[in-house]
Parts: structure tokens; C-alpha cells; sequence
């Protein structure tokens, strides 16, 4: 990658308790433009990994830094006014808050764009548009994924840090995400994704992480990970070795 | 007729205090996950900076209503900054903060006691002055400083919270502290506004209480008990719900009053409390958690 690394996480140890690190020297680079995807088994420390880099757990090792600027141990909105947006996993709206609202938290560090951004964003997700003054509450699964990266673009960040978004959608909404993503990607966002869905996270993938007990397993381009029968073998499913990987999602359909 | 007509009034002039004390319980719950038990002695102590304001040092009762509200709202401040900010930091847990702020509520009392008695005092409005609009309605002139007051207060307060960003997000807080603070709110700032929030209406609620009554040591310990209950009613956390279910509850109070002994009304709060979360668990404006 000839780009320059924008968001750099070295040598991370900590967890959530005094004592007991989930993560254990865990690395991740990301360049400009670049969709960066980690995938791992249950209890590898992935979305750890996504709360260390937002800020939300205090590292014992390890700096992280966003376009050189050390962000070590930052409040989670000062990563944010940085230009990094976060989506966690669960818990990702603001369910009493109407779209609209949400939106507007989402604008909060950016007021003077609010407006601009605002309107970005119902043409990006036109069926959010229709549901503006709903509660996020009474969303659908794949609509409240939508409202949570909405949100998160709101202050037109850089980076975007997804942790699982396609985790129990339904399997239409999963590649409504997946071909967001990739939208969101092509307007020029670098992406760190945190996927379970594998096969589908890595087709997308400039590059692939696998992480496996707080550390970096393999890691290298995301194709060439989807076809390493190693990889194939422990993460993607012993059946799915040695097959030819899915085309990626087409854009924009 | 005219019977309901009184006790509408009566029933609303207490649920106007129980509403604005109810709101800062209810957004303190939301945002810090604080039972907050000395809320109801934040409320005594601004009936005791109005009385010494107003009885005292002989001022218009509108400079103790002010001075109310910036006691209790500097008393919100320094508490968060000196006791909650460093416990929550440390990790304590519901019940801690519980018990915590048990403690606090016994040292504000015991503070009043020690420096204002514990004799009764009333502030220096007219109890007697009453207007008869019309047949056996009655309607006295410190019912009309309560309802008016606290009508005014709730609709101001209910307006900032649907139409500010500052109230948009409190309530986004109240509803997620994590979320709201990856999206880029400055939470410590907005827990800052939401103690000066409820600090403040806590005093007004205290200065009303003792216009409404009288003023003990125990005022706001007793009045604590329906304010709980308004804000379950309401649903938890929500401020909207708060209000609804503060004015419900004083009005369900009173109109018990035609049928039953007045003795018994706070029990009657408790029985609506009942029979609304058997039909609507969460609350009248909470909401269902299925996550």
C-alpha cells in the first residue's frame, strides 16, 4: 500500500479488569482509503480491539495514533472531533430519540454542518428520510444499522469503526450493509471493520486481519486471506476450504 | 361538581410539586444510574434559603425563589464534582451510589436541623387570601403562585428538553451514556447542566412545597416518597414522564379525597402506581426493553 497509514494501533495490551488483558499485543494499520477487516473466533478480543482504538478502555501497552496524532487514552469524543466515528455493536442508537435527533447527537461536535451533513445523509439512506420523526426505537434491525452509521458519518469523519454491523440482521439486510459500506468506502472513508460474516467482510477487504487470543493471527490482503486454506480451515469454516471466494457485493444496487 | 373542581385544584398544586421535583430525580437516574435519596433534603434546603432569604432578611419572596434555585443548583455542582464524578470513576455500582447518597440525605437534614431548628417556619405570603370564581370554587392565592410558577417552570423545561441540542442530549444520555459520549457528546459537560437542572428544580419544588404548607426539617424526606412514585408512573429515566406522572399522581391523591379519608391519600398514590405498571410495566412513557 503506497497510501500513507492513517489510523496505526501498535502493540495494545488491556482489558476491561486490572490484570486480566484481552488483548495481548494486538497491531492494526490502516491507510487512506483503505477497508480494513478483522475477523477472529468468539473471545479473540475483536471488539475489544474497536473499544481500544475509540478510547473506551484504558490500554496497559500500546499507543494508537490517528493521522500521527496520539490519541492514547483520549476521551471517546475528543477521538471523535479527530475525524474517527464508531459504531458499536449493540446499543448503537438512541432508541426514545427520534431519526432526526439521533442525527443531530451525531452532528453535535460539527453545528455549523449540521444542515449539509444532514441532508448527506437522507440521500444516502433515503428510507431514513421517510422515518424521521419515528422513534429509532420502533426501527427495523437493518434500519437501525443504517440510523447507527448515519450517525456515526455525521461529523464526516475520516475513519469510520464498525464492530459487527451485519451481527443478527436478516440475511437481505446483511448485504444492504455490506453495500453500504462499500458506498460509504467509495466517497472516500477509510474503513475498520470488526466482522463475524467472515467470507463476505474479507470479499470487501483491502486488507484482512485474524486475530486469535488478543493477538494478530495472519494477517495480509483480503483475498488472498479468504483463500489461505489455514484461514479457510480455522475462521471460515472447515466446509468452505479451498472454494472460490463469493464476488464482492456490487455497489449501490 | 364543584367539590371535584376543588380538589383538581389541590390535586394540581401538589402534582406541580411532586412534577418538578420528580424531573431532576428521573434525569439523574437516566444519565448516572443514581437513586439519588438526598434529592428530597436538595428540596428542604431550598425552602431554607428561601425562608432566610424571604423571613429573615425580610426580601421579596421572588429574590428567595432565585436564590433557592442557585443554592440547590451550586449544591448539585459540587456534589457531582467532589462525590460522584470520583465514585462513578472508581467503579461503584447502583447500590453504592445508593447507599451514598442515603448518607447525603442525612447529613443535609442534620445540617438544616442544626442551623435552622426544628420548628416549624413558613414563609411571608398571605394563606388566607382566596378568590371564589365562582359558587363553592375556591381557589387561594398560594395555589395560584404554585400552579403558575410551576407551570411556567415545567413548560420551559419541557420545551428546552424537545427542542435544545443541550436537552436533546440529556435525553440521549439518559438513553445511552456510552453512545452519547462515541458520538461526540461532551458528557461531562451535559452531567454538569443536567445537576444544575435538577438542582435547581429541586429548590423551586422546596420553595413551593413550603409556600404550599409549611417548612420542617422533613419536608422534602416526606415529599420523597410520592416523588418516586411519580417517576416510576412516568417511566423511569424519562423527564416527560416525570411530569405527567407527578401531576397524575397529586391529582389521583386528591380526588381519592371525595371517597375515602384524606388521611389515606398517599396510600392511594401508591395503589395508581400499582395498577398503571400492571397493565404498562415500563411506565406511561417508558419504554419496553427487549435488548
Amino acid at each position: 500500500m503506497s497510501a500513507a497509514p492513517v489510523l496505526v494501533a501498535q502493540g495494545l495490551v488491556g482489558g476491561y479488569v486490572p490484570e486480566v488483558d484481552i488483548l495481548r499485543g494486538c497491531t492494526l494499520t490502516a491507510s487512506d482509503g483503505e477497508v480494513v477487516v478483522v475477523i477472529g473466533p468468539n473471545g479473540a478480543g475483536k471488539s475489544t480491539l474497536a473499544k481500544a482504538i475509540f478510547g473506551l478502555i484504558t490500554l496497559r501497552e500500546g499507543t494508537v495514533t490517528l493521522r500521527g496524532d496520539d490519541i492514547t487514552g483520549a476521551a471517546p469524543h475528543q477521538v471523535t472531533s479527530k475525524g474517527m466515528s464508531y459504531v458499536p455493536q449493540v446499543a448503537n442508537v438512541f432508541g426514545s430519540l427520534t431519526v432526526q435527533e439521533n442525527l443531530e447527537i451525531g452532528g453535535v461536535l460539527r453545528r455549523n454542518l449540521m444542515r449539509e451533513r444532514m441532508d448527506a445523509m437522507m440521500s444516502l439512506f433515503p428510507r431514513l428520510g421517510e422515518r424521521r420523526r419515528q422513534r429509532a426505537g420502533t426501527l427495523s434491525g437493518g434500519e437501525r444499522q443504517m440510523l447507527a452509521m448515519a450517525r456515526a458519518l455525521m461529523p464526516d469523519p475520516s475513519v469510520l469503526l464498525l464492530d459487527e454491523p451485519s451481527a443478527g440482521l436478516a440475511p437481505r439486510a446483511v448485504g444492504e450493509v455490506f453495500d453500504t459500506v462499500a458506498e460509504i468506502n467509495a466517497a472516500g472513508v477509510t474503513i475498520v471493520m470488526i466482522e463475524q460474516n467472515a467470507r463476505r467482510a474479507l470479499a470487501l477487504a483491502d486488507r484482512g486481519y485474524v486475530l486469535e487470543g488478543g493477538q494478530n493471527r495472519f494477517e495480509g490482503p483480503g483475498p488472498s486471506l479468504l483463500t489461505d486454506p489455514q484461514v479457510a480451515e480455522l475462521y471460515l469454516g472447515g466446509a468452505g476450504a479451498g472454494e472460490r471466494p463469493e464476488p464482492p457485493p456490487r455497489v449501490g444496487s | 361538581m364543584e367539590e371535584f373542581l376543588n380538589t383538581s385544584i389541590n390535586g394540581l398544586s401538589s402534582g406541580a410539586i411532586y412534577a418538578l421535583g420528580a424531573i431532576g430525580l428521573s434525569l439523574v437516574y437516566g444519565i448516572l444510574k443514581l437513586v439519588n435519596f438526598a434529592h428530597g433534603d436538595f428540596m428542604t434546603l431550598g425552602g431554607y434559603v428561601a425562608f432566610a432569604v424571604n423571613v429573615s432578611a425580610g426580601m421579596p419572596l421572588v429574590v428567595a425563589f432565585l436564590a433557592a434555585l442557585v443554592v440547590v443548583a451550586a449544591l448539585g455542582v459540587a456534589l457531582e464534582v467532589a462525590i460522584w464524578r470520583p465514585m462513578r470513576r472508581k467503579g461503584a455500582g447502583v447500590m453504592q451510589l445508593l447507599l451514598l447518597s442515603i448518607g447525603l440525605a442525612f447529613v443535609i437534614r442534620n445540617l438544616i436541623l442544626f442551623q435552622w431548628s426544628g420548628a416549624t417556619r413558613s414563609l411571608d405570603v398571605d394563606q388566607f387570601q382566596a378568590w371564589n370564581p365562582f359558587g363553592d370554587v375556591v381557589i387561594t392565592r398560594i395555589q395560584v403562585i404554585v400552579i403558575v410558577t410551576a407551570g411556567v417552570v415545567l413548560v420551559g423545561v419541557a420545551v428546552m428538553l424537545r427542542s435544545t441540542l443541550i436537552g436533546k442530549s440529556m435525553r440521549a444520555l439518559s438513553d445511552s451514556f456510552d453512545l452519547a459520549e462515541v458520538s461526540g457528546v461532551n458528557t461531562r459537560r451535559i452531567v454538569l447542566y443536567t445537576w444544575v437542572l435538577a438542582g435547581s428544580l429541586a429548590g423551586l419544588a422546596g420553595v413551593l412545597a413550603a409556600v404550599y404548607t409549611t417548612l420542617t426539617p422533613n419536608t422534602g424526606w416526606f415529599l420523597l416518597l410520592s416523588i418516586f412514585a411519580a417517576v416510576v408512573l412516568g417511566g423511569i429515566g424519562n423527564a416527560y414522564g416525570a411530569l405527567v406522572g407527578g401531576i397524575v399522581l397529586g391529582l389521583a391523591q386528591e380526588w381519592s379525597t371525595m371517597v375515602i379519608q384524606p388521611t389515606y391519600k398517599e396510600a392511594v398514590g401508591f395503589v395508581v402506581l400499582i395498577l398503571v405498571l400492571l397493565v404498562r410495566p415500563q411506565g406511561i412513557f417508558g419504554q419496553a426493553r427487549t435488548l
